[in-house]
C-alpha cells in the first residue's frame, strides 16, 4: 500500500484495526460530511457524461483541473439513503484531489474492499469501483493530454 | 397513497403501515428488522427496537453460494430474540427491496409470521418519525426451524432451463440495459461478474421498481400492478412464474408483489440469477 494516496493509506490502517461498528461508524461520519457538488462546477440536471453507470445510489462524479497540474474531485448522490456513495465521495474528495494524477490513476479497486469490508454486496461493491473508475479515467485522460 | 386495506391487495395482512408500526413499538410480539443494500444505514440510525439482518452476513452461507441452512436459521432466530409466535416486520432501503428478500428466505423456513412496513425506511424518514443508534438486546431464545424448503418459492438453473424450454412465463426484474445486455458489454466497465450479456430467451422485461411509488416507497395499488403484470405483459395469476435479476435479490421484489399483492399461486425466485446463468456454458441466450 505504499503508493497509496497518504490520507486514504491511512483510513486503510484506522480501518484495518476496527471492528464492524467501529468501521460503520467512523464510515458514517464520512458520510455526515458530504456535499453536493458546487454549481460552479454542475447543476442539475447533472449531463450523463458525469453519471456512475452502475452505482444504485445516483451517483455523478466531476473532475475540475487545478493550476498546479492535479485536479479536485466533486460528486453528487442523488439518493439520500445512499450513505455509502456519500463517504466513499467524501474520502475520494478528501484524499484524492490535488494529488499527483499518477498516484490517483493507480488507485486500486481493492482499497474499496479494504475499506467497506469483504461482505460489501456486489451491487455496492460494483457502485463504488463505478464511482473510482470515474476519478481514475479523469485521471488518465489528464495525464495523456499533458 | 391509500389505506393498504383500500387497495385490492390478494393479501392485505402483509403489509403494515408506519403508523401501525409506530403503535406496535413496544409491542413485545413483534419484531421490527431492518434489512438494507446499504449496511451503513441500520448504524446510522433505526427505528426504535429494530434489529439488524444483513443478507450478507446473516442470510448466506459463509462458505457455499447458498443461504443459512436450518441450524444457522435458528441460530439467527435466537439471536433476535424471535420465537415462531413472534410477528417479524421488515423494513429496509430501496423501497424494501431487502427486506422482501429478507422476508423470502424467512419464508424458506416457513416463518409465516411475517410482515412488511409498507414505504420502508424512505417513509418513516418522510414522515419525520424517531431513528435512534441504541442497537436493542434481546433475551435468547429457543427455535427450532423446519428444514429449509427450497421447493416452493425457489428455482434452481436445472429448473429454469425446463421452465424456459416449456415457454412457460419468466421475469427478469432487472433494468432494461441489463436486459438488453447492454450494460455488461459497455466500454471500460467489467463484466459486473458475468461473462454474457442478455436475457433468458422468453423473458418478459418489468424492472422490479415499476411495483413502487418511487415518492414514498409504498407498493402501487393492485389495479395498477395488475396493469403492469397482467394487462401489459399477459401474466396470469395460475400461471407458474419465475423471476430473476442478477443474485435474487431485486427479484425476491417482485416474487413478493406477484405473490402477496396480486395473489399469483406459483411464483418462484430464482437466485443464481444473471450471475449464475450469464456464466454457464451453453445455455440459450437472447439479446
Amino acid at each position: 500500500m505504499t503508493d497509496l494516496p497518504p490520507k486514504l493509506k491511512e483510513l486503510i490502517d484506522d480501518l484495518s484495526l476496527a471492528d464492524r461498528s467501529e468501521r460503520a461508524e467512523i464510515l458514517i461520519e464520512y458520510a455526515d460530511r458530504f456535499h453536493d457538488v458546487e454549481p460552479r462546477i454542475a447543476t442539475r440536471p447533472f449531463p450523463e457524461a458525469n453519471h456512475v453507470t452502475r452505482c444504485e445510489s445516483e451517483a455523478y462524479v466531476w473532475a475540475e483541473d487545478l493550476p498546479d497540474g492535479t485536479q479536485k474531485y466533486h460528486f453528487a448522490v442523488e439518493n439520500p439513503q445512499g450513505l455509502s456513495a456519500k463517504s466513499w465521495a467524501v474520502i475520494m474528495a478528501e484524499s484524492l484531489s490535488g494529488r499527483p494524477l499518477e498516484e490517483v490513476a493507480n488507485v486500486p479497486t481493492d482499497v474499496i474492499f479494504n475499506i467497506y469490508g469483504k461482505d460489501l454486496s456486489m451491487g455496492k461493491g460494483q457502485g463504488l469501483m463505478g464511482m473510482l473508475d470515474h476519478v481514475t479515467s479523469a485521471a488518465r485522460r489528464k495525464l495523456r493530454a499533458a | 397513497m391509500t389505506a393498504i386495506a383500500e387497495r385490492g391487495y390478494a393479501t392485505p395482512e402483509v403489509l403494515v403501515s408506519t403508523d401501525w408500526v409506530a403503535e406496535h413499538l413496544n409491542d413485545p410480539n413483534i419484531r421490527l428488522i431492518e434489512s438494507n443494500e446499504d449496511t451503513l444505514l441500520y448504524p446510522s440510525g433505526h427505528i426504535p427496537g429494530a434489529v439488524q439482518v444483513d443478507w450478507v452476513a446473516d442470510l448466506n452461507d459463509p462458505v457455499r453460494r447458498d443461504y443459512l441452512g436450518k441450524e444457522g436459521f435458528d441460530k439467527l432466530m435466537s439471536k433476535i430474540g424471535v420465537t415462531k409466535d413472534t410477528t417479524v416486520v421488515f423494513y429496509g432501503d430501496k423501497n424494501n427491496w431487502w427486506a422482501t428478500y429478507a422476508f423470502w428466505v424467512f419464508q424458506l423456513f416457513d416463518h409465516k409470521n411475517a410482515k412488511v412496513m409498507d414505504g420502508g425506511r424512505l417513509k418513516w424518514e418522510q414522515e419525520g418519525r424517531t431513528l435512534t443508534r441504541d442497537v436493542p438486546a434481546y433475551p435468547a431464545t429457543h427455535y427450532d426451524a423446519p428444514r429449509r424448503d427450497d421447493t416452493k418459492i425457489r428455482a434452481f438453473k436445472e429448473q429454469v432451463l425446463k421452465h424456459q424450454a416449456d415457454n412457460k412465463p419468466l421475469v427478469d426484474v432487472r433494468s432494461p440495459a441489463e436486459y438488453s445486455g447492454e450494460k455488461t458489454h459497455m466500454p471500460e466497465y467489467p463484466q459486473e461478474g458475468v461473462l454474457r450479456g442478455g436475457h433468458i430467451p422468453g423473458a418478459r422485461s418489468v424492472p422490479w421498481a415499476r411495483a413502487a411509488n418511487p415518492e414514498d416507497g409504498t407498493f402501487k395499488s393492485a389495479d395498477e400492478l395488475k396493469a403492469i403484470y397482467e394487462q401489459e405483459q399477459g401474466l396470469k395469476p395460475k400461471d407458474d412464474v419465475i423471476a430473476y435479476c442478477r443474485i435474487g435479490e431485486r427479484s425476491s421484489h417482485t416474487w413478493f408483489v406477484l405473490t402477496y399483492l396480486l395473489g399469483f399461486e406459483k411464483v418462484r425466485n430464482y437466485d443464481g440469477s444473471w450471475t449464475e446463468w450469464g456464466n454457464s456454458v451453453g445455455v440459450p441466450i437472447e439479446k
